[in-house]
């Protein structure tokens, strides 16, 4: 069973739904037990940085420990960002630390937040892309973004007038700053194609 | 490069899509969570839910409208419509929207943008502002109200800095004087207010024809067009707005 974590910030509803509407069950949950049984993990987040990690509290090592140890993890939008090792969104605080790199705010000189459908362009070795081509439209929403750092992650970028960091992959962890349970069916297909990771998964 | 959006926009009333001009003579169009598949379906980048009926009674039901749309629509959909409290945009974001709109709330305690902003992130902050044209100082709008039932003294412009400054993550912005029209977004307002702010800025009220969109966006700087009568009651598909606009160049998620 896949597991969307359930941390009382935002939006959590919505990924669940996407996922209903594919057939592909999931529990939306805080608890442990059921976490360290789940065949992969869902960290969505529609928050500030730092609420959300306060409101992930304890839950926060015991995701980390479970992706180190090989669950796959797919973080969303601002469980993206936290997959990271800080943010610098209302005072610094840490975050994860599964990927190098810290969040920043999107460089001043262009509308901010970053609202809307942006291109993304989609390498072929990143599975979560599978099947959607070289490239697709993709619901973004934030005001700060990663800079990556880490040369083991796999990373596709869309253009907001600099490269911002729209996907990461590295080994079985997983993140979209964009939103794919707000992305229509390009969007549906991320989900699809990250059920079928966890499905492959004896984790 | 980011698309400008385009967004339908859902009166709602007692549980039903209304539409009228400058915000009275409704008529019917639709059920809600119909209205809003069909138009995701039809490639629509976003949806605006506004609860036009706001009274203590109606919260119940919008929550379980948000609740009913969201299993159904899988794009961002904002709602507004009474609400003055981070609390009840919890419970509208916990539903499964992803934004909320605030109007009269902010005006009366500006504070709530900036609780919001620092709980949800900003970018669920949406500060909607219905403005009017004012008669006495020329190239001036004032905000009103309690769905454009109350004038303030505020200047629209100088509001939507402010709201800015205090956590809304985009405005949608309201002509009252347009607002149901057909006659064309108020330009001059919309480019007054996305001029003077870094966020996202929603055009709304009088779209009537395709090239009022063009308009909006090209003299008018807004991020993105909002409609109504238009789409309700068929004029035209949102996939011949995205083709129009493309075909004179605008980037478009199509």
């Amino acid at each position: 069973m896949l597991v969307v974590i359930d941390y009382n910030v935002g939006n959590v509803k919505s990924v669940c739904n996407a996922f209903d509407h594919l057939g592909c069950p999931v529990e939306l949950s805080c608890d442990r037990r059921k976490i360290e049984a789940a065949s992969a993990l869902v960290l969505p987040g529609v928050a500030a940085f730092g609420f959300a990690v306060n409101a992930l509290g304890s839950l926060g090592s015991v995701i980390k420990d479970l992706a180190l140890a090989g669950k796959p993890l797919l973080g969303i939008c601002v469980g993206f960002q936290m997959l990271f090792d800080k943010s610098s969104e209302f005072g610094t605080h840490n975050g994860l630390g599964l990927v190098s790199g810290d969040v920043v705010a999107i460089p001043p000189g262009r509308v901010i937040p970053h609202m809307g459908w942006n291109k993304v362009m989609l390498p072929n070795d990143m599975a979560l892309f599978d099947g959607l081509g070289s490239e697709k439209h993709f619901y973004f929403a934030h005001s700060f973004c990663a800079n990556v750092t880490d040369k083991t992650a796999k990373v596709a970028y869309t253009d907001y007038g600099f490269k911002l960091p729209a996907s990461i992959q590295k080994g079985n962890v997983y993140g979209t700053q964009f939103h794919p349970e707000k992305s229509s069916r390009q969007g549906l297909q991320v989900l699809r194609n990250f059920a079928r990771i966890a499905n492959g998964s004896n984790a | 490069m980011l698309t400008r959006r385009i967004i339908p926009c859902l009166d709602v009333k007692d549980g039903r899509v209304v539409k009228g001009v400058h915000f009275v003579n409704l008529r019917d169009a639709g059920d809600p969570v119909e209205l809003g598949a069909r138009y995701s379906d039809d490639g629509a980048d976003e949806l605006v839910f506004l609860d036009i009926t706001a009274t203590i009674r109606s919260r119940k039901t919008i929550v379980d409208l948000v609740r009913k749309v969201a299993e159904n629509v899988f794009i961002p959909f904002t709602v507004g419509g009474g609400i003055n409290s981070v609390e009840q945009m919890d419970e509208l974001l916990r539903s499964g929207a992803e934004k909320c709109s605030v109007n009269t709330a902010a005006v009366k305690k500006p504070d709530i943008l900036t609780q919001a902003a620092q709980r949800f992130g900003n970018q669920c902050v949406v500060l909607a502002i219905d403005a009017r044209r004012s008669k006495t100082k020329a190239g001036h709008w004032q905000v009103t109200v309690k769905a454009g039932t109350e004038a303030t003294d505020i200047d629209a412009v100088e509001w939507a800095v402010e709201g800015a400054k205090r956590g809304a993550g985009e405005i949608l912005l309201t002509s009252m004087d347009a607002d149901g029209t057909q006659k064309g977004y108020d330009i001059e307002l919309t480019r007054a207010v996305a001029d003077a702010v870094g966020i996202p800025v929603i055009a709304s009220g009088g779209a009537g024809t395709l090239e009022h969109l063009y308009d909006a966006i090209v003299e008018g700087h807004a991020e993105a067009v909002l409609m109504a009568s238009i789409t309700h009651f068929e004029s035209y598909t949102i996939t011949q707005m995205k083709e129009y606009l493309r075909d004179r160049g605008i980037a478009v998620n199509l």
